[in-house]
């Protein structure tokens, strides 16, 4: 970001030839945008924003017309994680700004870089519940990093200025800027500043050197150590430090559910996943620990379990970029407030002694062996994880994987083998169902070279599917695999284990036949219900460069194992081994 | 549960109270009392919060989630520095002719002031700290509390501190 403080005043040269025409807030609004370099937004007009989108049809800049605005956001979340740009999104007042919220949300807890513009009704009338009116900023207070309403035309320049910044420096969130229609409407001129005045935001990416050496000592005395490596790696895009730290420290890496593709899945020192539907061994390693290297994951509870018997044996290193991280549910004896590529480039930097921890890695090693993960062979339906390492292998395990959430997540999570960064898009925190197919999009949008699978199950898919028509309309090769068990999988795998199997609204029996619903797009649909079938279809369907729907009968009862139940501690898992 | 006073200024934003009252109620952090009011400098209000807490962690999250806003510009834990806070407190007493003498001598050592008098009470105006205005308030109950209006505590730090009274540090940069 360019600190500059050379204000230069706006200029519309580029449309001389409307020069007649009045400028006014919209115009500066699109102007905004090109100063930042948005290439693409996500978004759906209406009432309030009319003359955002008249703007944008004089000065263009790639909209992706989205059929529901929560698949519009869904669908910026999907290209700001992969493209590692902030995703631009663009709804009207009142109900517009609403269907946002879900995927305001999942971005802030997923600290996914979003500015998002809203609507809102002319100045004058806001508090009088004017048609589509609604308390935007109230609304998402909560769920943004920082929410903006613009009140005079003059402050829209600095106020996106701060908006992109705030969005993708430090922990990485969304942003909200709600544009009153008559701002919009306001015709004048304002001043670009470069410069940025925000005394109360000050990331702190360098870390502190007498932290980094108290982690140089504690390693030198650890026996048992292991990294929990989070998408703060991923964020700050230190995978290739991180490979370089634990192959010259020789430690065992654990990733958390999004921080999946940090660390390499095929790399020997990589023990899994952790937490809930972790590996046995990821788990084993947390619980045993003597020294817990965190690297940009937030100790979610996911990941935990039940914290009384979360690594307490355990020195707790903790790397992250937001202090209130730090400590908040897991007590820390090394706290490093840090970009997590800053401080890595600062620890390699530095003579670090390996720890002695042979032992160690020998006995999580014959963990992973003993313990691997497992899947019944038997029983009518395809195998869900069968079905996942088939995904890898025709994909050659380099697509972009997006989904839900739910068993199909874990399951994907677990199978897919994620061994570079950036190919991996789920909803963690929030858990969000039907965020799956639109964050394919943006995916794909982001990468349009790149094979883009959406997994959904059948019922997350349902919540989302109208957005066939944006792949039709946009021809986008985005390949969608339901994992179609009839059922909200994960409630029912609950609902089995912990409520007697009283399945309380958990089974679908009604649906869609998904091939013609394709079909009515004018898309390629496909139903597959043994995995010779599965294998055909996707080897002709997975590397065209069409889109595809395959709905994929999966064995109904399958469960995601092991499994850590509620409560419980991280080393009281079910379902290590088959029964 | 202890008692924890913390102050922040905060850049004077149309919402940030609500921005700053919403994160105590999400983040199920006890309010005792709010204040806010302008400072030396323009554009910049402080706060001081009085908070419950169940541990020093939990006052370790009040101040990183304060710090975390966007519009605040500092927080600090004073409750173990050396520190002046004030409150002032507004309470109307019901009194009769016999007794009104009787509450004069009741407040007097607490230099508070009777502010206005009705043909049934007396309002009385006090201002000191928590356990000041609490203790008048007790000896007052007797007589009949009709009202009370307080403004919650607000703080500054003393121009001269103990050595090694500085706030504990729990730091964005460690």
């Amino acid at each position: 970001m360019s600190q500059n403080a050379k204000a230069t005043e706006m200029k519309f040269d580029d449309q001389a030839t409307k020069a007649a025409e009045p400028k006014n807030g919209a115009d500066l609004f699109i102007e905004t945008l090109k100063n930042e370099n948005v290439e693409v937004m996500f978004g759906y007009p209406g009432g309030a924003v009319l003359p955002l989108y008249d703007a944008l049809y004089k000065n263009p800049i790639r909209h992706i017309l989205a059929r529901h605005e929560q698949a519009a956001i869904h669908a910026a979340e999907g290209y700001a994680r992969v493209s590692g740009k902030p995703g631009v999104v663009l709804a009207t007042s009142g109900p517009g700004a609403t269907n946002l919220v879900t995927g305001i949300t999942d971005a802030m807890m997923d600290s996914i870089p979003l500015v998002v513009f809203t609507g809102q009704v002319a100045t004058g009338v806001i508090g009088s519940d004017a048609f589509q009116e609604a308390d935007v900023i109230g609304i998402t207070m909560p769920i943004t990093k920082h929410n903006y309403q613009v009140r005079s035309m003059a402050d829209l320049p600095r106020i996106v200025h701060e908006a992109f910044h705030i969005a993708t420096t430090g922990r990485p969130g969304p942003v909200l800027i709600d544009i009153p229609k008559d701002i919009a409407q306001t015709v004048g001129s304002a001043e670009f500043v470069d410069e940025l005045n925000l005394p109360g935001y000050q990331p702190n990416f360098k870390p502190n050197s007498l932290q980094v050496k108290k982690l140089r000592g504690a390693l030198a005395k650890a026996t048992k150590p292991v990294i929990l490596a989070g998408a703060g790696v991923l964020h700050a895009k230190a995978s290739e430090e991180l490979l370089q730290f634990v192959e010259k420290m020789q430690i065992p890496v654990v990733n958390t559910l999004l921080g999946l593709g940090g660390f390499p899945a095929n790399h020997p020192l990589f023990l899994g996943m952790g937490g809930m539907h972790g590996t046995y061994a990821a788990n084993t390693a947390l619980y045993e620990a003597d020294l817990l290297i965190n690297i940009g994951a937030r100790f979610d509870d996911r990941l935990t379990g039940n914290l009384a018997h979360f690594a307490k044996n355990a020195t707790v290193a903790h790397i992250d970029i937001d202090p209130a991280e730090i400590g908040k549910n897991v007590p820390t004896h090394i706290p490093i407030v840090a970009d997590a590529r800053e401080a890595l480039k600062k620890i390699l930097s530095l003579d670090f002694e390996a720890p002695n921890a042979g032992e160690w890695r020998d006995k999580l090693d014959q963990d992973k062996k003993e313990n691997p993960l497992w899947n019944t062979e038997n029983g009518d339906g395809i195998s869900p994880q069968s079905l996942m390492k088939l995904i890898h292998d025709i994909t050659d395990g380099d697509a972009v994987v997006t989904t839900d959430v739910g068993q199909h997540q874990m399951w994907t999570a677990q199978y897919y083998g994620f061994n570079k960064p950036d190919q991996w898009v789920t909803s963690g925190g929030l858990g969000t169902m039907g965020f799956g197919f639109p964050s394919a999009i943006g995916a794909q949008i982001a990468k349009p070279d790149k094979t883009v699978v959406a997994v959904a199950g059948d019922a997350g898919f349902q919540m989302t599917l109208q957005e066939l028509g944006l792949v039709a309309e946009l021809k986008l090769p985005v390949k969608i695999i339901i994992y179609n068990n009839m059922a909200l999988g994960m409630v029912r795998q609950w609902q089995e284990t912990f409520y007697e199997e009283r399945y309380s609204q958990s089974l679908i029996p009604v649906q869609p036949d998904f091939v013609k619903l394709a079909g009515a797009y004018g898309l390629r649909g496909y139903v597959v219900t043994t995995e010779e079938e599965a294998e055909k279809v996707m080897r002709e369907t997975l590397t065209d460069n069409e889109p595809v729907l395959i709905d994929c009968r999966i064995k109904p009862k399958e469960m995601v194992y092991p499994m850590i139940a509620p409560g419980k501690g991280i080393h009281e898992m079910i379902g290590v081994k088959p029964q | 549960m202890k008692r924890r006073i913390v102050t922040a200024t905060v850049l004077n934003q149309s919402g940030v109270l609500n921005r700053i009252a919403g994160l105590f109620t999400r983040r199920q952090f006890n309010i005792e009392s709010i204040t806010v009011g302008s400072t030396e400098t323009e554009g910049v209000s402080k706060m001081t919060f009085v908070v419950q807490v169940e541990d020093d962690r939990m006052v370790e999250q009040v101040v990183k989630q304060l710090n975390k806003q966007i519009d605040v510009l500092k927080v600090n834990d004073i409750t173990e520095q050396a520190i002046v806070t004030r409150e002032l407190a507004l309470i109307k007493v019901m009194t009769t002719p016999q007794t009104r003498a009787e509450i004069n001598v009741i407040i007097e050592p607490f230099r508070a002031t009777i502010i206005d008098v009705a043909k049934d009470s007396v309002t009385i105006q006090v201002v000191g700290n928590f356990d000041k205005i609490e203790a008048m308030i007790e000896l007052l109950r007797p007589y009949g509390i009709k009202e009370v209006a307080r403004t919650g505590q607000t703080a500054i730090k003393r121009g001269s501190q103990r050595l090694g009274a500085e706030s504990k540090q729990f730091s964005i940069l460690n």
